[in-house]
């Protein structure tokens, strides 16, 4: 249990979370590592790629069927998928009902009680789009994950997002000792995304671990339900979650206290690369856009 | 105003400064505000009848750890407005804890056979689990409510009473409302309850008044029933102990008819045909002030305040009355006084004595702090403090026309100052509730729980007034209290004196 690493995959809603960390865990099992992935989504898609299926048992559909989560056993909840990689889905409520975030705090809790924790060197935490409540920063919490990861790319709401997950970590950092582990930029192909990657992630007193090119490779194997590693594994995308995995395994215990700017910190610098306009280059680029048009 | 009660007023002032001492400068700010004097009223006030105004800052946040004995918005609604409504099914939905410590309702008397056609007595509860929070509990509401229709075959609708975590999950209880009385054809109140809104009940009951109106009024079968031009609606007697009964006697002596008791031994049928009376007649102000004032409003009923403890208040209250009618209904009015007067004499003889001149403290809730004032002094005994639990500004300045100068006002009084208090002025009487009876009666002090007549009542009304008497002459005159001191105490200190 001592070497055991727990981390957590956070992000912008539809930053490619899911897909980054399916891919790194299968990476990680190659190198001999044995994993635990906990899917905090109601949507329950954090271990499809594993799974090659959409996970159908989710730990909160199974106790709603069987009454409660006391009337539950592990083995029904947890299933093994790509190269023996243990998937367990919180799953929740159909969306606009319930309370997901509760569902999230019981689904680990009982995972962690039964055991489920044992003989793995690795539990890795999905969790959906933003730390909207307590309950979604529950990996977060005392003696859960101790390295967050977070997938961002060069697009403004990304680098908020990113911003507001370092402030999740750091409210937790003194209490539970969660640490921030860095940023992985997933390529959108923005202007200087690398540049304004590395300049948030020192900001925040972190780094960027690894920048991870953009290739179709990584849809077509999605489309089969399979990691990159699974469908090519001797693709150059495949090497790049292989380099990924391997920086994340080395960087065991050097994760920091985050330190999350301001608002205008963070304005400034999209400003300063040309990311975002102030108000008066876009009144000027307007007035010469129109001069333009006149003109024509 | 005499040198009397400047005295009393400047002790009062006092006794707050000393109180307060024991508080953080914050915290004894906060409270300095709640408590005062009552003071020397306006000429303004003056006109208008006040015999002191009472200006304390009130229905703000208590401050934690002062132990307050308020209760919460759940409480307001499914506690005091609607858990007296008798022919219908009040369901607390959420977990179990709410419904369960509130059950058996507090001591809303009705007629009828609970279990069958009345539930008054009964708990209903979602009972949440895990799961209910997770996925909701929309769907396990509707199936109770399905439940209840085929047990409870004459049950006339149901109130869903929200608990907190209603409001956290956000289950959309007015849509399975509306469901439910498509299917069924009965009424379904979702009531927005939850126990996190408000400082008090106070909102509890501002959110039950506002169910009523929207989804009760107007909602229900057109009734063609002929209706007198002598309706009245007695609105805000919960028919503790049988207050509202001793109360409707009085009013149909004088020839009026009751349309409908709010909400004490209530019916769904009462509720909707209310906005059919002449005049509503509203006794706790506090709890239901906010339908009058939306039946006059929407259906043009006016609606006045009336107090029915205490042979002076119930005279005036009936004359009062009274002249909202024709001369009949006015001379029905002294007759009924008339009549009851050897009562009051009765009464006031045999009890008068034993209590003349007895001091007493009163914290309560809605209307009583102000409304039984007058009961006690009809007894020849005084009030010497007063407050209330989670009154408005509104009711403060009401009081002033019961309380004379001088007398202390307390609101959301906490543990420690109501003790401090007591311990200081020493009266020979104090009307509160449960949580206060025990340590004040370990004062040595008598007490009567004035929420529930400990047990005993109806206080409303000539005959309420009887028993009023005997009660607090039981309290006041009990034997027991000659016995408080340990019987080796007297000894001991008289062997020591002996020993010198």
């Amino acid at each position: 249990m001592s070497s055991l690493r727990q981390i957590a995959f956070y992000g912008k809603g539809g930053i490619g979370k899911s897909t980054t960390s399916q891919n790194t865990l299968a990476a990680l099992v190659e190198m001999g590592q044995r994993i635990l992935i906990v899917g905090c989504d109601p949507k329950a898609d954090s271990t499809r790629l594993i799974l090659n299926t959409k996970m159908q048992d989710t730990v909160l559909s199974l106790a709603a069927e069987a009454g409660s989560v006391e009337d539950l056993e592990l083995e029904e909840v947890l299933k093994i998928g790509y190269k023996g990689i243990k998937c367990t889905e919180s799953g929740g409520p159909e969306p606009g009902v319930g309370c997901a975030g509760r569902g999230v705090i019981t689904a680990i809790n009982f995972l962690e009680e039964n055991g489920a924790y044992d003989d793995v060197d690795y539990v890795s935490y999905d969790v959906l789009g933003d730390v909207v409540c307590g309950g979604f920063a529950m990996p977060i919490r005392e003696n859960k994950a101790q390295e967050i990861y977070i997938v961002m790319s060069g697009e403004m709401m990304a680098l908020y997002a990113a911003n507001n997950i370092s402030k999740g970590i750091l409210k937790y950092a003194h209490s539970g000792g969660v640490r921030l582990g860095g940023l992985i930029c997933n390529e959108r192909q923005t202007d200087r995304e690398i540049e304004l990657s590395e300049a948030l992630a020192e900001k925040l007193n972190t780094k960027l671990i690894h920048f991870v090119p953009r290739d179709n490779i990584v849809q077509h194997a999605e489309l089969r339900r399979q990691t990159v590693i699974e469908y090519a594994p001797d693709s150059k995308q495949a090497e790049e979650y292989r380099t990924l995995a391997r920086k994340i395994h080395e960087n065991s215990g050097q994760g920091t206290i985050p330190t999350p700017v301001s608002m205008d910190e963070l304005e400034q610098m999209l400003l300063d690369f040309g990311i975002m306009k102030t108000e008066e280059q876009a009144l000027a680029e307007l007035a010469a856009k129109e001069a333009e048009q006149e003109a024509a | 105003m005499s040198l009397d009660d400047e005295n009393a007023g400047a002790a009062s002032a006092d006794l707050i400064e000393e109180v307060l001492k024991a508080y953080p400068d914050k915290a004894a700010k906060k409270r300095r505000r709640h408590l005062a004097a009552a003071a020397a009223p306006s000429a303004e006030e003056e006109s208008e009848g006040l015999v002191s105004a009472c200006g304390v800052k009130s229905n703000i946040k208590s401050i934690p750890g002062v132990m307050t004995v308020r209760g919460c918005a759940y409480a307001g609604s499914k506690g005091v407005v609607w858990g007296p409504v008798k022919d219908m099914v009040h369901i607390s939905h959420g977990p179990v804890g709410c419904g369960q410590y509130s059950w058996s309702q507090r001591r809303n008397y009705y007629t009828g056979t609970t279990g069958v056609d009345s539930f008054g007595t009964m708990q209903f509860t979602s009972d949440f689990q895990e799961k209910d929070i997770v996925f909701g509990g929309d769907k396990k509401l509707e199936t109770i409510i399905d439940e209840i229709n085929e047990l409870f075959p004459l049950a006339k609708g149901v109130t869903v009473q929200s608990e907190c975590p209603i409001g956290l999950i956000g289950d959309d209880i007015e849509a399975v409302a509306r469901k439910k009385k498509k299917e069924t054809g009965k009424t379904v109140v979702p009531v927005r309850c939850e126990g996190f809104r408000g400082v008090s009940q106070s909102l509890g009951h501002h959110i039950a008044n506002d169910a009523i109106r929207d989804w009760v009024l107007g909602k229900g079968e057109a009734d063609e029933e002929e209706i007198g031009p002598y309706a009245v609606n007695i609105i805000g007697d919960y028919n503790i102990g049988g207050d509202a009964w001793a109360s409707r006697i009085l009013l149909e002596e004088m020839g009026l008819n009751v349309l409908a008791s709010w909400s004490g031994d209530a019916t769904l049928k009462e509720l909707e045909r209310a906005p059919k009376a002449r005049l509503n007649l509203i006794h706790c102000y506090r709890s239901m002030n906010y339908i009058c004032r939306h039946m006059e409003e929407k259906y043009g009923v006016p609606w006045t305040e009336y107090n029915f403890f205490g042979p002076s208040q119930i005279a005036q209250s009936l004359r009062h009355i009274a002249s909202h009618f024709d001369d009949t209904i006015k001379a029905n009015a002294e007759k009924v006084i008339a009549k009851y007067q050897p009562l009051v004499d009765a009464v006031i003889a045999k009890y008068g004595p034993r209590l003349k001149g007895k001091k007493v403290m009163l914290y309560v809730g809605g209307l009583r702090p102000r409304h039984v004032v007058t009961a006690y002094e009809d007894l020849g005994m005084e009030i010497a403090g007063t407050g209330y639990e989670f009154a408005h500004n509104d009711d403060y300045q009401r009081t002033g026309h019961y309380v004379k100068e001088g007398t202390l006002i307390y609101d959301d009084v906490t543990s420690y100052e109501l003790e401090r208090f007591i311990e200081a002025i020493r009266p020979d009487l104090v009307g509160s509730g449960i949580k206060e009876k025990y340590p004040i009666q370990k004062m040595g002090v008598p007490f009567r729980q004035m929420h529930s007549w400990d047990y005993s009542g109806p206080y409303h009304g000539y005959d309420g007034f009887a028993i009023f008497a005997r009660d607090m002459d039981l309290a006041i005159n009990n034997p027991v209290w000659g016995l408080f001191d340990a019987p080796w105490a007297a000894s001991q200190a008289e062997l020591a004196e002996a020993a010198e």
